[in-house]
């Protein structure tokens, strides 16, 4: 009850706030063209009628939710999964990508993170390349990446996962170091009493103490490997994709087709983040966590 | 004390030259120059070959030796920059020919270098100077050290151009191509980036006041926000390109829709910071809400705030630069990028990619230094 009144109340007050604004915003934006459509066709529509149309342009400024939701719903489930115009066909496409960065992305940052907290060498000179890093638009290599990498006779899958992979080990590769070196001194000082040698220390103590922490921050990184996965597909000439649905629906002015891609994405982000958290929320219990 | 103390990375080193110098040849030209010694013809590190071996190998056994950490980290960062400088301009004019005593160099200069690193993170100074000054050079050396391999790579296995160009080519088209870059600058971070940053920002802040003083709206917008936060909201950037046109206009679009969340969120986080003994001072002296907000919780906001802002810098950055991927005017730095990419004119992306690193660097630390200056009064800051 309690959870009721002061989350699902209030969120779902403001989201039904945010589609009334939103439908309100389609009339006044599409106004003008429909105005324009009117009078070229002499017709004189009463008040009702023009809201009506509207609200149901085939190429509308911004498409109203009813049609976004129908647009989605016919591309997602009445169409075979493998037909080119699916949404689900475009959104695996993505996501495939996207796990495969993800997951190199997860591997990589944490074989970072453990030189890292290991070496100091590496400590005193990677640590900084990687903190500046993160305020590097890295996002800017994506399209130079797809196209050498197509130049030299490598497409498909691969390049789009590798700017997935670049995009999700940063914030794998600093979460985990702040994770390994989460243990405090009192447990460190009391595995040296139990005589304990590094590889001890690092399984029985680091690598426990790191996991919420790889946790957190693989939720950051599946989004962002999303992100890369998406942008990744556009300077491929827009085969198959989310993004590249987004690019075609630019170049037709097919708003309804962007939205309604957008919104799969969404879903897929979602979904992802959702999947993170909840392997997190089993892991834990399996490792024997109590709610705090 | 020992007059020796041997390291794995100066001991690896020696042996390296040492094959590298049974190896013979550094170049498939030399090696042919060696086949017809009656026509002599011109081939890399004709005279400096001896020097640049002697140099390594003398830097390496110097190092081993037990000298104070100061004197044998200059020891070796000197042998092992020259050695590595001398590689690379050596091989101007021969690119490509490279044998493998040239990599074996290499990656004994390498390893001396990362001994020299390695020497200098181990040193603990007293001053506070000097370890500010190491925590410069450490992270700088490692950085010269990733051109240095960068370059002795590509041109020596002669890599295609379009694949990897080396840095030299890279910082040379950037030298020539300067008012291009200043207007892409121009167009991209002083139109779309620092007004959205701007617009997006103050937009959020407000709409964070809002939502803490109406706990109704916080509790219905402060889950909508996070899950927004993990969403690819990059992709409204088509849209915002059919509503507002192609120039900075709906790059500015974008750049505000990407910050106004991360700021409301860490906003209204931060207007929670500030204690219940605080808050309950500020009762006894009868302030009343604005007062409350103006004198305790944005200033015990403040860090919040300034951690958005620059989480956002980074991210109106990408916003611009992906929103130009879908169309504008023949300006900019995500323009530039997409059709010279187009062109294989992969020198000149990278030139592109360089600047747009410079200038997230130079967002960022503006804002680090601001938020230096604003919240001086806060621990993370006076280092206490």
């Amino acid at each position: 009850m309690d959870s009721l009144r002061s989350k699902i109340i209030p969120v779902t007050t403001i989201l039904l706030v945010i589609v009334a604004i939103w439908y309100v915003g389609a009339m006044a934006m599409n106004a003008p063209f429909q105005r324009d459509m009117d009078s070229r066709n002499n017709a004189t529509p009463s008040t009702m009628e023009f809201i009506g149309k509207t609200l149901s342009q085939a190429k509308p400024t911004l498409p109203a939710p009813h049609q976004v939701a129908q647009n989605f719903f016919e591309n997602t489930f009445e169409r075979k999964i493998t037909s080119n115009r699916s949404l689900v066909y475009h959104a695996w496409v993505t996501l495939s990508s996207t796990l495969l960065g993800f997951a190199f992305g997860t591997a990589l940052g944490i074989v970072i993170a453990i030189g890292i907290v290991h070496v100091t060498t590496l400590d005193r000179s990677l640590m900084p390349w990687i903190i500046a890093s993160q305020t590097i638009p890295i996002l800017a290599i994506a399209p130079m990446v797809i196209v050498v990498l197509a130049a030299i006779g490598i497409t498909g899958l691969i390049p789009k996962a590798l700017i997935s992979t670049y995009l999700s080990f940063f914030p794998v590769a600093v979460g985990m170091v702040k994770g390994l070196r989460s243990p405090e001194l009192m447990h460190l000082d009391l595995m040296h009493t139990y005589n304990a040698s590094r590889s001890q220390i690092f399984w029985k103590l680091r690598v426990p103490a790191s996991v919420p922490f790889l946790f957190a921050s693989m939720k950051v990184a599946v989004a962002a490997s999303l992100v890369g996965a998406i942008v990744g597909e556009l300077p491929t000439g827009a085969v198959a994709g989310i993004g590249a649905k987004l690019l075609a629906g630019a170049y037709y002015s097919q708003t309804i087709e962007i939205w309604s891609a957008l919104v799969a994405g969404s879903v897929v982000a979602a979904l992802l983040v959702a999947l993170v958290g909840l392997a997190g929320r089993l892991v834990d219990r399996a490792m024997g966590g109590r709610p705090a | 004390m020992r007059a020796l103390k041997p390291s794995w990375q100066a001991v690896l080193a020696v042996l390296l030259c040492l094959i590298a110098l049974a190896l013979g040849a550094m170049s498939t030209t030399e090696m042919a120059a060696s086949a017809q010694p009656s026509s002599p013809t011109a081939y890399p590190y004709l005279g400096i070959k001896g020097l640049m071996y002697g140099l390594a190998v003398v830097a390496a056994l110097l190092s081993m030796l037990a000298l104070a950490p100061a004197l044998e980290a200059l020891v070796l960062c000197v042998g092992s920059t020259a050695v590595a400088l001398m590689l690379v301009s050596g091989i101007t004019g021969f690119e490509g020919t490279a044998l493998a005593p040239y990599f074996l160099l290499l990656i004994a200069a390498w390893l001396l270098g990362w001994r020299c690193v390695a020497v200098l993170s181990s040193i603990k100074p007293s001053q506070r100077w000097i370890s500010t000054l190491l925590r410069l050079v450490i992270p700088a050396l490692f950085g010269a050290w990733i051109l240095f391999l960068w370059e002795a790579i590509t041109r020596g296995a002669g890599i295609p151009f379009i694949l990897l160009p080396p840095p030299s080519a890279v910082g040379v088209r950037i030298a020539n191509t300067l008012p291009v870059l200043w207007a892409d600058i121009n167009q991209t971070i002083f139109r779309s980036v620092l007004i959205g940053y701007a617009l997006g920002c103050a937009s959020g802040f407000l709409a964070a006041i809002l939502a803490d003083r109406f706990v109704f709206l916080r509790r219905g917008l402060i889950p909508i926000g996070n899950m927004v936060s993990a969403l690819p909201i990059i992709g409204v950037a088509p849209i915002m390109v059919m509503w507002f046109g192609f120039d900075w206009h709906s790059k500015a679009a974008v750049v505000v829709i990407m910050t106004f969340f991360p700021m409301l969120v860490n906003t209204v986080a931060g207007l929670a910071a500030s204690g219940h003994m605080e808050r309950d001072l500020m009762r006894t002296y009868a302030s009343n809400y604005w007062q409350t907000l103006a004198k305790l919780r944005l200033p015990a906001a403040a860090p919040f705030i300034f951690n958005a802002l620059k989480i956002n810098s980074t991210l109106a950055l990408i916003g611009a630069i992906v929103a130009e991927f879908f169309g504008t005017p023949v300006v900019g730095m995500g323009f530039r990028i997409s059709t010279e990419v187009g062109r294989m004119n992969v020198d000149m992306v990278w030139a592109e990619i360089a600047v747009a690193a410079l200038a997230g660097s130079v967002f960022y630390g503006v804002v680090a230094l601001i938020e230096r200056a604003a919240t001086f009064w806060h621990p993370s800051v006076r280092g206490g």
